[in-house]
């Protein structure tokens, strides 16, 4: 008997060292040589603070400069749950442990009034930060909302907040183009698109009412295809997002598109939304080269025929590229050109295949008054490792999650390998 | 006399194999050209798939197992949401029954045995019988 309270004691003070200290991460020391292989404007340094974390999604860092990040994790994964607390141990800048609890995947994080905030592919949970920014009840988070459509595609709930007590989840459409059998050629469209009633836009419910539903949401903003980059711009006090456009132009209508214009177009958006915001999947798609909406091909488009019904996209960018991160940048590291911009994590692409693949960066867009001024940059490249990617799959890491630090570096995640990379301004 | 027929046979025989292996290359050139056109643009040129988007063709149970399997899943697309080598794969599959019997038997002969794969070939009376089940009384 004493011995099975031995062992019992044994087991639980395991239990409580792991759950303390955490699991080891095996970050390579002094990796900031050559920038941590990312290329940046001249004065900026990179490192990786943190590698092998698996699919690392969205990451969100506290006024206290706590790092924690969104696994969309699988059987096969090194952590078996879906938030890790990155730390620190030694204040050398490379993160030596992680803590990871929250039993549920997904995609979405973010930091808000003494809360962190995290999404399943269904669900929004929240748990309480205390005064050090640490979670407190690792184990009890709050159900915000529960119950929201993931079928299959798009199933990735994006969040984000305001400072008003309201949370915003993206509610991916399940489909490619709202065609009555998806991705198959031939098969016709629906009109009005069904879709639209429960998914392809965003929602809004209160940050803090417990087992919110659709019925207490309201639907912000409607006809997004899919957003996983979304972020509140306190410059503005308004909501941005990046839309992922449609794919398969090239396979669904051969006679129209061929495979270059197919992996150029349509654009990947980004629009600034408020209550009421109808940016038109499936109906239309936005052409950058044009600058023009045009009529979705399943909708009767031609290619050319072109609307100004709906809400048009404040910046547009090349086809396919896939937004998964976006950040407004408020830090006073950087230099002056950087305050109030966008950065936006380019996942990179798929759908341009037989063409070569792009994206795999992280782009800047200078703001002034609330709107873009001047042309998009890339600020980061150099993720993937290697010039020409052909398939997906040879990108050695690929750009999803933004988070700025209370110093303004900036970390971006890499759901690939599961690298954290800072980025800061030297000014060297 | 028993030796003549011996050989005969076995002439008969390599000429056999020999026809198939022929055959079989064929199918692998023809299967090529409609991966190309129908199968590449999602499951890319070196069969790889996209991670976590479309699954790849590479060393799995899917294309090396059960031939009836992959040709029910070309034949009706694939939507449901399930783990292949415990990873999840979001983008739905079209379904490809609008091409025929020989060119699913020779793009799935192709990439059977391609991508660093190796299986026997896919034929189109296989098709086929997955195409037009047989109803029970």
């Amino acid at each position: 008997m004493k011995k099975i309270i031995f062992l019992l004691f044994a087991g639980m003070s395991i239990g409580l060292t792991k759950a303390n200290v955490g699991d080891p991460i095996k970050t390579k020391k002094n990796n900031s040589a050559d920038n941590a292989g990312l290329t940046l404007p001249s004065g900026f340094v990179a490192t990786k603070i943190a590698d092998g974390l698996g699919s690392t999604r969205h990451i969100a860092i506290s006024p206290k400069g706590k790092i924690y990040t969104k696994i969309n994790y699988n059987k096969r994964s090194k952590y078996q749950n879906g938030i890790l607390l990155l730390k620190d141990l030694n204040g050398d800048g490379i993160y030596d442990t992680a803590f990871a609890f929250g039993n549920f995947s997904g995609t979405g994080i973010c930091i808000r009034n003494g809360y962190l905030y995290a999404s399943s592919d269904e669900e929004v949970f929240r748990f309480k930060l205390d005064e050090n920014d640490q979670v407190i009840n690792p184990n009890q988070p709050e159900k915000i909302i529960t119950g929201l459509i993931s079928r299959h595609e798009h199933e990735a709930k994006a969040i984000t907040l305001d400072y008003a007590g309201n949370i915003y989840v993206n509610i991916g459409a399940y489909s490619n183009a709202c065609q009555v059998e998806d991705r198959k050629k031939g098969s016709p469209s629906m009109n009005p698109c069904p879709i639209l009633d429960s998914a392809g836009g965003i929602w809004k419910f209160k940050a803090d009412k417990l087992n919110q539903t659709y019925s207490d949401g309201v639907r912000y903003a409607t006809g997004l295809r899919n957003v996983v980059g979304l972020d509140w711009n306190t410059a503005t006090n308004s909501l941005f997002v990046m839309q992922h456009g449609r794919d398969q132009l090239h396979d669904l209508f051969p006679e129209l598109y061929d495979t270059k214009q197919s992996a150029e177009l349509p654009a990947e958006t980004m629009y600034e939304l408020h209550q009421g915001s109808n940016c038109g999947w499936p109906y239309i798609y936005y052409d950058h080269l044009v600058n023009k909406e045009i009529i979705a091909p399943e909708y009767g488009g031609d290619g050319k025929k072109s609307t100004t019904q709906y809400q048009a996209p404040v910046i547009a960018f090349p086809g396919h590229l896939a937004p998964n991160g976006l950040l407004f940048y408020t830090g006073n590291q950087f230099p002056e050109k950087y305050k109030n911009g966008a950065f936006i994590a380019f996942h990179g692409s798929w759908n341009r295949a037989p063409e070569p693949q792009e994206g795999y960066y992280v782009v800047f867009v200078p703001f002034k008054n609330g709107k873009p001024n001047g042309p998009w940059e890339v600020f980061a490249k150099g993720f993937a490792g290697k010039d020409l990617i052909e398939s997906t799959r040879q990108a050695d890491h690929r750009p999803c999650g933004l988070a700025q630090g209370p110093d303004g570096s900036l970390y971006v995640t890499d759901d690939s390998k599961g690298t954290i990379y800072k980025i800061s301004y030297s000014g060297k | 006399m028993k030796n003549i027929f011996l050989a005969t046979i076995s002439c008969l025989i390599m000429i056999c194999v020999f026809a198939q292996t022929t055959n079989v290359k064929e199918s692998i050139v023809r299967g090529k050209k409609v991966y190309d056109k129908v199968c590449l643009s999602c499951h890319m040129a070196d069969g790889g798939g996209v991670p976590k988007m479309n699954p790849p063709l590479i060393q799995t149970d899917y294309v090396l197992g059960d031939k009836k399997k992959i040709i029910y899943i070309v034949l009706h697309g694939m939507s449901e949401r399930v783990p292949i080598e415990d990873e999840y794969y979001s983008n739905n599959m079209a379904p490809h029954a609008d091409l025929n019997d020989q060119q699913i038997a020779d793009v799935l002969t192709y990439v059977r045995n391609n991508f660093g794969n190796k299986a026997d070939a896919v034929t189109v009376a296989e098709v086929k019988a997955v195409r037009n089940p047989i109803k029970k009384k």
